[in-house]
């Protein structure tokens, strides 16, 4: 017999997982067949998120296996906050307070620049022409990363997300192949990281490679992992909104006539189509938690189902409804606590971007499929092509 | 626009100060400062960042513009019938929060709000932090409204008595105010210095309400030496963290042994005394001010401390805490003294006999109330989240039938910007015997720190940890035994178990005499006795 939460990482679910997250939520806190847990309920979910009795260290983690050190989403304070902080101190305040806002003209020129690019096709795949290319190019912008290498870290970006799915392989087996992997991409990034010593520019790595207490292994698995979660992520929210404004289109007509109300799209998309559905990584339990009048013992894995806990109808009103002008929305998109979403900002202002130009130059866009074919992957959802005809597109 | 950010729900994840940098600075990793009044250029971000907080903890006047219009709600309980005129005396956070909660649970009678202060309602915390750094002017701080309140304003007037028979409120231009439910919420006031003659020296100054700080913030702005603080509590070490922002010298004299003892034990005392020290303050404990001293035209020059030292100064601080505001009460029969004004937890005040009242209600500093988890004993909190939070069940309980009612039960929670740490708190500190540093090291500055009583968790302090918060709140309610005996992250080798350093508790009630006559139940009142002074 197959548990609902298996049913759930099956790939034929993907299209519409959301009727077996109610039926997860049944069960709050859900014991697997393996001894893990599955949380999935609102509460129980941000009790864990702020619980310092849940660790996100890796219990069979073995860092022989590769070069890098583990980065700081897998990490605990105190180290988790001092790589965080160090990060942070080239990405955003209290030190770099106005870099991620100073990108909205480029981010801006990026949009216009793709959408310019689709005038007479009368069909495009979202995904591949729009979705996609913002982030990459934004995050490589950012990071320091050349724009051209793309199809080089693009492998490696989708080799590692498929190592968090647990669909793909045993554990061990998936542990290995990210450590293999994520070695490849740290000598890529290690080579830039000289570089930039050499000739420092003005991005995140410069920035990294300036800092005396950033030992270069942390600093290389910092940017590994923007790079990773820069693009692998975005990609879907922009995605999954396209795909929910046409499937509701009097919100793309708002949006057509009311740009100003991108930001609040963006996190009823966060609550009701994230594109980050489970906590990747897991988490497990450094002593015994009781959550929901069930006891999740010391050493358990936990699994966190963040997109079920902002389905729940115990926090939302009428959660399985697209309501952008719902109050107190509250989603749980970026998780929360101290592992709450380093580049949230960067997403949120790439994805209003993005769905306001999307709205407002699109004329008569119209999905050919419905529901999209999707990523197989269960934590990190969404289409994996998104065709649009339309009729045409105003000019900037 | 104005801008309001309840940082008693905010956890410090900066995503404001990414989106509308130029109006929300984090200080350090999670103290958060914004301009309360920003441009109308900026209205675009403030908006972004609004709809972006992760808890949801801004409060914006015109919310329109992001679509996020409030509905209103639909009421819990059924209105008394008779209760058509609602009077609310104090018409700041607390007066103006339950005004707004009377609004949105559809009650449509009249509101009046008496205010002593002319201009609208405004927000005090940023007036210890952004206004004395000149981030915001002190006449910037008004606090935003959801949606209109549809009241009577009645400004620039002191109420001066209350006829409980005949359900009045008497206002010191002559008036008298009817109303079927009243809510005290006069709140307190700064403690002047005890020598008036000294006191009315050029550079003397408490902070306490707008005027108080547009005049402090010139002065300061005029650098005129060293500051000298009287008093390390909350306000008193956030006005030494401003002037030290601003590169003035400071001294800070305190009674106690370390800044915030008498909040928050002498352990963790100590450790705000070192980050005192480390940013350049010149911090005297176990000290006091005997003296103030002028010269010849009246401008404070040195200060006399209780050690024999003297302290050249060009402005005194006096951050001696605050008195309630509840003279006005006097006469009314209400149980209103130093203590503040009793009441029971649905908010309905106390007469002196301790009976309680059904039309009167209080909330806000003012307000003396008993917490089930802190053994009934009556509370007096002076924090931002408990005006807000016990002004809503105020509010609620007026328009709302016995069994609709709610009882004011939140845990304690407030915060403090100083230094560059956020300084946050859950539960109530002193009522403690023992502390621990659970999580993270005093010596980095970033720790949490649990209180216990007699084997159970009371409160939990961090410092630029806020996150954790939560986690301990839910141990608070549940009574989980102290110290915590489990894994967690971030936990230190070993848990010292150290004893509070609680300032003795002292009875809220002290120097209040009663005299009860009487002999049978009928019969039998009680009556309070002014302290002959």
């Amino acid at each position: 017999m197959t548990t609902t939460y298996e049913r759930i990482l099956d790939h034929a679910s993907r299209a519409d997982p959301y009727p077996l997250y109610a039926e997860l939520r049944e069960t709050p806190v859900a014991r697997q067949p393996d001894g893990s847990y599955v949380v999935s309920t609102y509460r129980e979910i941000v009790s864990l998120l702020h619980d310092p009795r849940v660790s996100s260290v890796a219990e069979d983690q073995d860092a022989r296996l590769s070069d890098l050190p583990q980065p700081f989403i897998r990490l605990d304070p105190p180290d988790h906050d001092r790589l965080r902080r160090l990060a942070m101190r080239h990405f955003g305040p209290p030190e770099s307070p106005g870099r991620i806002d100073a990108l909205i003209p480029r981010m801006t020129g990026i949009v216009t620049g793709l959408i310019d690019g689709l005038a007479g096709r009368g069909k495009v795949d979202i995904v591949d022409d729009f979705a996609y290319p913002l982030p990459v190019t934004v995050i490589c912008e950012l990071l320091g990363v050349p724009r051209e290498d793309e199809p080089l870290f693009h492998q490696w970006s989708q080799t590692i997300i498929s190592t968090i799915d647990p669909g793909t392989g045993s554990m061990a087996e998936r542990t290995r192949r990210r450590a293999l992997t994520l070695t490849e991409l740290g000598h890529y990034l290690d080579g830039l990281a000289d570089e930039r010593l050499r000739r420092p520019a003005d991005d995140l790595l410069s920035g990294f490679v300036s800092e005396q207490e950033f030992p270069r292994g942390d600093l290389l698995a910092t940017s590994a992992l923007l790079l990773v979660a820069g693009h692998e992520t975005t990609v879907n929210l922009i995605a999954n909104g396209v795909l929910t404004l046409l499937r509701h289109p009097h919100a793309l007509g708002r949006l057509h006539r009311e740009p100003g109300w991108a930001p609040a799209v963006v996190e009823e998309l966060l609550r009701y189509e994230p594109p980050v559905q489970f906590l990747a990584p897991l988490r497990h339990a450094l002593a015994d938690i009781e959550l929901a009048g069930v006891t999740i013992p010391r050493g358990a894995v936990i699994t966190i189902a963040l997109a079920a806990g902002s389905r729940d109808p115990a926090r939302f009103h009428d959660p399985d409804r697209f309501d952008p002008d719902r109050v107190d929305n509250q989603h749980l998109g970026f998780g929360g606590g101290i592992h709450h979403c380093f580049g949230a900002p960067l997403a949120r202002l790439e994805t209003q971007l993005a769905l306001a130009e999307f709205a407002r130059r699109f004329i008569g866009p119209r999905l050919v499929a419905d529901p999209p074919p999707y990523r197989p992957h269960p934590f990190l959802r969404g289409p994996r092509h998104l065709l649009v005809e339309f009729d045409d597109i105003v000019p900037a | 626009m104005r801008v309001v950010v309840d940082l008693t729900r905010c956890q410090g994840y900066g995503q404001c100060a990414f989106l509308a940098p130029d109006v929300f600075t984090m200080r350090g990793d999670e103290a958060l400062v914004y301009e309360p009044h920003p441009d109308d250029s900026q209205r675009e971000r403030v908006l972004r960042a609004a709809a972006a907080c992760p808890v949801q903890a801004m409060v914006i006047d015109e919310v329109n513009g992001l679509g996020r219009h409030r509905r209103p709600a639909d009421g819990h309980g059924r209105t008394p019938p008779l209760v058509e005129n609602v009077v609310i005396v104090g018409a700041s956070l607390a007066g103006l929060r339950a005004a707004a909660t009377l609004r949105r649970e559809g009650y449509e009678g009249s509101v009046t709000l008496i205010g002593d202060e002319l201009g609208d309602p405004y927000d005090r915390p940023p007036l210890s932090k952004q206004v004395l750094t000149g981030l915001a002017d002190a006449g910037e701080t008004a606090l935003p409204l959801r949606r209109a309140l549809d009241a009577d304003w009645i400004r620039g007037v002191r109420a001066t008595g209350l006829d409980v028979a005949a359900r009045e409120v008497l206002l010191d231009d002559g008036r008298k105010v009817g109303f079927d439910r009243l809510l005290i919420a006069t709140g307190a006031r700064a403690r002047p210095w005890p020598d008036a003659a000294q006191a009315a020296l050029d550079g003397v100054f408490v902070l306490r309400t707008r005027e108080d700080a547009a005049r402090l913030r010139a002065r300061l702005a005029d650098r005129p030496g060293r500051v000298l603080v009287i008093g390390a509590g909350f306000t008193g070490s956030e006005v030494a963290s401003a002037c030290r922002e601003l590169g003035l010298p400071v001294t800070v004299v305190e009674r106690d042994h370390a800044p915030l003892a008498g909040s928050l034990g002498g352990v963790i005392g100590a450790v705000a005394a070192e980050l005192q020290r480390e940013h350049g303050v010149d911090l005297r404990c176990g000290v006091t001010v005997t003296a103030l001293e002028g010269d010849d035209r009246g401008r404070l020059v040195r200060a006399r401390l209780s050690d024999g030292e003297t302290v050249e100064a060009g402005v005194a601080v006096v951050a001696l805490g605050a008195a309630r505001n509840v003279e006005w009460l006097e006469g009314s029969g209400l149980a209103a003294g130093v203590w503040g004004v009793g009441c029971d937890a649905g908010c309905r005040a106390f007469d002196v006999n301790g009976l309680v009242t059904d039309d009167i209600f209080v909330a806000g500093d003012v307000a003396r109330f008993p917490h089930p988890l802190y053994q009934y004993q009556f509370l007096a909190l002076e924090h931002w989240g408990n005006a807000v939070a016990q002004a809503q069940v105020a509010a609620h309980n007026m328009i709302s039938a016995q069994t609709g009612r709610w009882a004011h039960l939140s845990l304690p929670v407030f915060w403090s910007a100083q230094f560059g740490v956020n300084i946050k708190s859950v539960g109530v500190p002193t009522f403690a015997d023992q502390v621990a540093i659970v999580q993270g090291s005093a010596a980095d500055r970033r720790f949490v720190a649990a209180y216990g009583y007699r084997g159970r968790i009371t409160a939990a302090v961090a410092f630029g940890q806020a996150m954790w918060l939560e986690f301990y709140q839910e141990l608070i309610e549940r009574a989980a035994p102290f110290p915590p005996d489990f894994a967690m992250v971030d936990r230190p080798p070993e848990i010292q178990v150290l004893p509070a350093e609680m300032p003795e508790r002292v009875s809220p009630a002290q120097g209040a005499t009663v005299v009860v006559t009487g002999h049978d139940p009928d019969e039998r009142r009680a009556v309070l006795v002014r302290p002959r002074s």
